[in-house]
């Protein structure tokens, strides 16, 4: 479990996110959804520690992160596995030495349990058959599913996907969401999802938050979520017409 | 401003020296990165500081053939005077500022690309010394590599001079012997290589660091790497005239 308590950043004067308090338990899909530049992407960043809170704790099953100390925050760290926006693959590797990648620098398992590790990790993901191919010679889609394995090469029991369907069709972000729920669940890890996909906020948002303003705006299930009265949220959620008949039919 | 600007230039520089120059988190992938990087930046750099210092080698035999020998000057003094610069100043300085334009963009785009890209952010995030792992391999590798680099533009210099004896007959190869031999001091090819040393740290430590303190998109990119190409010339003179004074004294 994550929790956020009274996280506030600002850079220079402008506050980006104002008193943040939340929380994200394990096993289900949290995602964070708003508007561009609402401060999705710094709240993120501040969760993992790549920028530090102006004010605020955030906690991971109880121990600080800003407050940890070096050694101890690496070792969290470990426990941790990111899936980026860019997919962020290193290119001078194959899929499968990327995948293998987290194992080869902190996994204390022999050479073969660490490649037979990251076949498991590729097979999930339904990508065995790229394993020997270069980033460069990958889809978006398969891009995105090989990072989700390495993301989850160590077992990680936190996971992070910064915008996971950018520059995806509709089709291949169903699966990217649906693989990203599935893991959560199977895994048991905490997952916190940073979106503004509609589609994945009504197919695996076990719990959500939507920010504004740099504000927390509401906080609710995809099942509350058609039927919230907060204007800012519904100006959000139905801001294409097609969303808005569907509601129409759906009330 | 500028003062103040390069201050804390400086200051972020130094700060990053002190996560780079740090134990690897792994000593098996500190070795595959050290290997790697020691075929990227040296032995990929071979052929163009032999075809460089061939050159160079010839031209400054022709320039001190037709300029300093007269009549009045004994016929070794061209041998003497193309060993000396190629020793003293060529092998070490002047080739490692080409260096500085082909490792140094060449390190400051692939770090740069990386942290544009999120890569350096994903090894972060895994709990990895990103500037340890990825900088501190190619500073020990250019570093053990440099060495041979200029052993390898001596002698392509001193093969350049003796080319042109031959092809052109401006001089005997015999009189350019007898003025390479000259008052040879082993310690002029000792301070060569220790001048290098010096400058492939400077060469690999500011492009690196350019390339990890980039922001933005792949224009910042092409721009640090301009940038880190200046800021290495710079250095490198700058650092040539501390050593050549320490060394030479």
């Amino acid at each position: 479990m994550i929790e956020l308590q009274s996280v506030s950043k600002k850079f220079e004067s402008q506050i980006v996110l104002d008193n943040i308090n939340a929380t994200f338990a394990e096993g289900k899909s949290n995602l964070i959804i708003g508007l561009s530049g609402a401060g999705k992407t710094v709240l993120l960043k501040c969760i993992v520690g790549l920028l530090t809170p102006d004010t605020g704790k955030v906690l991971y099953d109880g121990r600080n992160m800003i407050t940890l100390n070096k050694k101890e925050k690496l070792m969290l760290r470990r426990e941790m596995g990111m899936l980026f926006q860019s997919a962020a693959l290193f290119d001078s590797m194959s899929v499968l030495e990327n995948v293998m990648f987290p194992l080869d620098m902190f996994s204390d398992k022999n050479r073969d349990e660490r490649i037979a590790r990251a076949r498991f990790c590729l097979e999930r993901v339904n990508l065995l058959d790229a394993q020997y191919k270069s980033p460069a010679e990958l889809s978006g889609g398969m891009q995105k599913r090989a990072a989700i394995a390495r993301a989850i090469a160590l077992e990680p029991r936190y996971l992070f996907c910064d915008e996971p369907n950018s520059g995806l069709d509709p089709q291949t972000s169903l699966i990217i969401d649906e693989l990203i729920h599935d893991i959560t669940r199977e895994f048991k890890i905490t997952t916190i999802v940073n979106t503004h996909d509609m589609n994945s906020v009504i197919g695996i948002g076990d719990h959500i938050i939507f920010l504004a303003g740099g504000k927390k705006s509401w906080e609710g299930t995809k099942d509350e979520i058609l039927y919230t009265d907060n204007k800012l949220l519904n100006d959000f959620l139905f801001s294409s017409d097609l969303l808005k008949k569907v509601r129409k039919i759906e009330k | 401003m500028i003062i103040v600007d390069s201050i804390a230039t400086f200051g972020k520089y130094l700060m990053l020296m002190r996560r780079v120059l740090t134990r690897p988190d792994k000593g098996r992938m500190f070795l595959k990165q050290y290997i790697r990087e020691m075929s990227q930046l040296g032995i990929n750099s071979i052929p163009i500081v032999l075809i460089i210092s061939f050159f160079i080698g010839a031209v400054i035999c022709i320039q001190m053939k037709l300029n300093v020998e007269s009549s009045w000057m004994p016929k070794f003094v061209t041998g003497y005077a193309t060993r000396e610069i190629l020793l003293l100043e060529f092998s070490s300085s002047i080739m490692c500022l080409i260096l500085a334009g082909k490792v140094g963009s060449n390190i400051t785009s692939e770090i740069g690309a990386m942290r544009v890209t999120q890569q350096i952010d994903a090894l972060e995030i895994m709990g990895v010394n990103s500037a340890n792992y990825l900088i501190f391999p190619k500073i020990t590798a250019l570093v053990t590599m440099i060495p041979i680099l200029v052993i390898f533009s001596i002698f392509a210099g001193v093969m350049g001079a003796y080319g042109i004896c031959i092809f052109t007959g401006i001089m005997t190869p015999a009189d350019l012997t007898y003025g390479l031999q000259y008052e040879f001091s082993q310690w002029f090819i000792w301070c060569s290589i220790i001048k290098s040393l010096f400058f492939a740290f400077i060469i690999t430590s500011v492009a690196s660091f350019y390339g990890y303190t980039v922001e933005g998109g792949s224009i910042e990119v092409g721009k640090a790497s301009t940038d880190a190409v200046v800021s290495c010339s710079v250095l490198i003179l700058f650092a040539d005239i501390i050593l050549t004074q320490l060394l030479m004294q």
